[in-house]
């Protein structure tokens, strides 16, 4: 069971979390709201990690809070907001760049991957994503006191099959096996969903730092169907940040005669400036601004909301568009919708709620927490994968495809195959044939998009149907299937019916990893993880120890305790020593030979606890608020289930 | 797919139809499970009715479609077989995605009748949806019949849009453009009924009621096309 938790992460443009949903939270961590979906903390106690990679002066690599140190005093060794980049060529990034301190390598091609400085050489968005993705991982392991290694990562539903396709490798990059990818906005109403069960038909409405997504899902008797979705990839609470910076670096210009772009630091600290009073200006009229600026220049300004609002008012006016394309979409009026979901940090401005509510007509759903959500959705869905629970017995998500596939015709036209909002797993058939006498390839051009020239629409692959035995033009019938499976992503596979041949193509999208890439991304890891294995193995056994120990302590105020006989008693004590004994040493297999031993003398103890807990429960006793803490399943309370 | 049916298990009754036998336990399966053991099956060519289990007719319970649906994903889709082995993985992938493209076709009564028409070896004529997009991104004239009904209005209207693409549109205009796109949706419901009509003669066997259905959705495609060119100017 232990080797088999599948954890949901929320991998976002700020900041990232992961998630897990079992049979209620562990005795050595109830989790205090007694739920069974909960966020896995940090080292730090923190739910969020800051989705910051930075690389210090010794070349370590440091990630979340760590990291944004690192941002605020030398920027460039620092990444963020690298969601931007996933999945996309140095020809889509031109207006980013503009706005964030990315510095690409300068020898890159069009259609290669992006990689960035950091430090002494350069990244992938995928490798820097899997760095913050192996944080979220070693935070769960470190929870649980056990490999994690396996997940569902969600993506913002509007990705398209390279942004897809990038955040999948990063996951194997990281080490993780990617079970699923789920659109954030139909894990959000997974998450809404386990709560009440109602039927209806609910709109999300999912506002983040880098993304916007709207999603109309139909829910009855545990299906999650969504009918439409769409969005904007490069729409969020940054761009907001960019635009109130935009504004200072004026004013500073004017008024001090400061160049504020010459500084990145100032750059990067005014940044910091603007978020705060950003977030102040959600639950107060005023905020104020105040910089310091070389030669003791100090930059200093009072926002009111309504300032604020005007200012912002063209950023979300923005997200109202898709929104109404969605229920055209869906063809649904506004008065059909039952329920509305707000998701993402950005909902937490107040005009943006607003705005929402005078478009669907209704308050808006807020429960909850925004930053929080889309993980714990995440869960549910990897709660499901793992063979699901009562929870979760009758729920099934549908999701559909956010664009359009097609192919290029004749003349550079888009011929659309599978269209937009289809619910996936999706696929559709195609014959094409040769042109020329003794042809032996022919040359196919997959895009995504709505538009209806090729140029316009997003390059996803090129590739050429290879092998087709000569024969006369226009002879040859090859079959090409396109299938995209329940993560969004495209599959081709071709045959000439003629000759029978079969032909697996593999499809290496645009601004995409090979395989190998990945592989050798995956192995780079690994030698860097080598140096530090042994002391997490360390951290990670003692945790272990901490966690049966603090269990043993309540233990021992139970009355069960004084249910054992003497000499059991004294068996507990004695290899309770001999644990913290072996505790302060550095022999990890040591502490874990004794916290097995200590386990197997205290399953007694255990399950008398458990007995007591359930006679409570059927006196009427709220399991969860026992000291118990522990869910019928587990067989022994005491340690973990298992260990590895 | 590699996990071809073993063609050792296909055995061919009476009637000359084929049956398969389950890869799991052996016994003579039904259609996506195993009567027997309930294992998902191995996913075929199959047309879309069929694939429901439903005769090739067009008067259809839409609801009792849902029904359907969703009771075949809870048992087909991916997410329940993420446990399972490669093959069947792959097999509830395919069978999957056959489950999402025939709801989605059959669901609609429009992408219904095109469906039943072409598994019926029934061309449709060059109105059709995609012929339209290609040849306006092309910038190539398509090849219009025009319905003899329509012909007086369709040049009347055609004016009215050449007008109003060489400048600016004045309330008059405006006014007239509002009126002939009523009239046309007007028809575009009596249209329905007509394609209704259609329906219940082939349910009722009557092959013939495949040339009606061509000319309705012949015209319904010219319509569309006309509403769609006045929504454009009115933008």
């Amino acid at each position: 069971m232990a080797d088999d938790r599948v954890v949901g992460i929320d991998l976002g443009t700020t900041n990232s979390l992961v998630a897990y949903m079992g049979s209620g939270p562990s005795l050595a961590h109830p989790d205090a709201s007694g739920k069974s979906v909960f966020i896995l903390p940090g080292e730090d106690g923190s739910n969020l990690v800051p989705s910051v990679v930075a690389v210090d002066r010794d070349n370590h690599m440091l990630v979340g809070n760590a990291a944004r140190e690192v941002l605020l005093n030398s920027p460039e060794r620092a990444v963020y907001s690298v969601k931007r980049l996933m999945g996309r060529g140095v020809e889509d990034v031109r207006e980013e760049l503009k706005l964030f301190p990315f510095h690409l390598a300068e020898d890159l091609m069009p259609g290669e991957v992006l990689r960035i400085h950091l430090g002494e050489r350069t990244y992938t968005p995928p490798e820097i994503s899997a760095q913050i993705l192996r944080q979220l991982k070693r935070n769960a392991e470190r929870f649980f006191g056990a490999p994690v290694k396996q997940a569902v990562i969600t993506v913002p539903a509007y990705f398209n099959d390279a942004q897809r396709q990038a955040t999948k490798d990063a996951g194997r990059i990281a080490g993780l096996e990617v079970l699923r990818l789920v659109n954030e906005p139909t894990a959000a109403s997974l998450a809404y969903g386990l709560d009440r069960k109602q039927n209806g038909t609910i709109a999300v409405y999912d506002f983040g730092g880098g993304t916007f997504d709207v999603s109309i899902l139909k829910l009855k008797d545990g299906i999650f169907e969504v009918i439409a979705t769409n969005g904007d990839t490069h729409l969020g609470g940054d761009d907001i940040d960019n635009l109130l910076i935009a504004v200072a670096v004026e004013d500073i210009a004017g008024d001090l005669g400061v160049d504020a772009r010459q500084h990145p630091e100032i750059v990067q600290r005014l940044r910091n400036a603007v978020i705060e009073a950003k977030i102040a200006l959600s639950s107060r009229e005023t905020a104020e601004i105040e910089l310091a600026l070389p030669e003791g220049k100090v930059y200093q300004r009072k926002i009111t909301r309504e300032m604020f609002e005007q200012m912002v008012q063209p950023i979300v006016e923005r997200t109202l568009g898709p929104c109404r394309q969605a229920l055209k979409d869906a063809d649904l009026t506004v008065e059909q919708v039952d329920e509305v979901v707000l998701v993402g940090g950005s909902t937490r401005i107040p005009l943006v709620r607003r705005k929402v509510e005078e478009l669907f007509a209704r308050k808006a759903h807020t429960e909850l927490n925004p930053d929080e959500v889309v993980a714990l959705g995440a869960a549910v869905q990897a709660n499901i994968l793992a063979g699901g629970s009562a929870e979760t017995q009758d729920m099934l998500l549908l999701d559909v495809t956010p664009l359009s596939l097609g192919i290029e015709a004749l003349g550079g036209v888009t011929a659309k195959i599978i269209h937009r909002n289809s619910t996936i797993p999706a696929s559709a058939t195609e014959h094409f044939t040769t042109g020329v006498e003794g042809q032996v390839s022919v040359a196919i051009h997959v895009l995504q998009g709505e538009r209806e020239l090729a140029k316009d629409c997003r390059s996803l692959a090129r590739f050429d149907l290879k092998g087709i035995p000569p024969m006369p033009a226009g002879f040859p019938r090859i079959e090409v299937r396109f299938l995209i499976d329940a993560n969004g992503i495209l599959h081709v596979s071709a045959r000439e019916q003629r000759s029978g041949k079969e032909a697996e193509i593999k499809v290496q999208p645009s601004y995409g990893l090979t395989d190998e890439q990945v592989e050798n991304m995956i192995l780079d890891s690994y030698d860097n993880a080598e140096q530090d294995l042994a002391e997490r193995q360390l951290i990670e056994a003692r945790n272990e120890a901490e966690t049966i120990l603090t269990a043993l302590a309540k233990g021992r105020n139970n009355e069960a305790w004084e249910q054992l006989i003497p000499s059991e008693q004294v068996k507990v004590d004695e290899l309770e020593s001999n644990l913290r004994r072996a505790m302060e040493g550095t022999d990890y297999e040591d502490i874990r030979e004794s916290i097995d031993e200590l386990n197997e003398a205290t399953m007694h103890l255990a399950e008398l606890m458990m007995d007591a807990a359930v006679g409570g429960a059927l006196r009427g006793k709220n399991m969860q608020t026992t000291d118990m803490g522990e869910g019928p399943e587990s067989s022994h309370p005491i340690g973990k289930a298992e260990f590895s | 797919m590699s996990d071809q049916p073993n063609a050792a298990l296909q055995v061919t009754d009476g009637d000359g139809h084929h049956h398969h036998r389950c890869w799991s336990c052996g016994d003579m399966r039904a259609e996506h499970f195993c009567g027997e053991c309930g294992h998902v099956q191995p996913a075929e060519p199959t047309d879309f009715f069929s694939f429901f289990g439903l005769p090739r007719r067009l008067q259809l319970d839409e609801s009792a479609l849902e029904r359907e649906f969703y009771t075949l994903s809870r048992k087909l889709h991916p997410d329940v077989y993420s446990r399972a082995s490669a093959r069947e993985q792959a097999w509830s992938l395919e069978k999957t995605s056959q489950l999402n493209d025939a709801y989605r076709t059959l669901k609609d009564a429009i992408s219904r009748t095109e469906y039943l028409l072409k598994i019926e070896g029934i061309q449709l004529d060059e109105q059709s949806k995609n012929a339209t997009e290609k040849a306006r991104a092309s910038g190539v004239d398509k090849r219009q019949t025009v319905p003899a009904e329509l012909l007086e209005e369709s040049f009347e209207l055609n004016m009215l849009l050449e007008e109003a693409k060489m400048g600016d549109i004045d309330d008059s205009l405006r006014t007239q453009l509002i009126a002939t796109r009523a009239g046309l949706m007007a028809r575009l419901k009596t249209m329905q009924d007509e394609l209704h009509a259609a329906w219940k003669q082939w349910d009722g066997g009557d092959s013939e009621a495949t040339a009606l259905m061509v000319d309705v959705l012949n015209r319904r495609g010219y319509l569309r096309n006309l509403v769609r060119d006045i929504d454009e100017v009115l933008k």
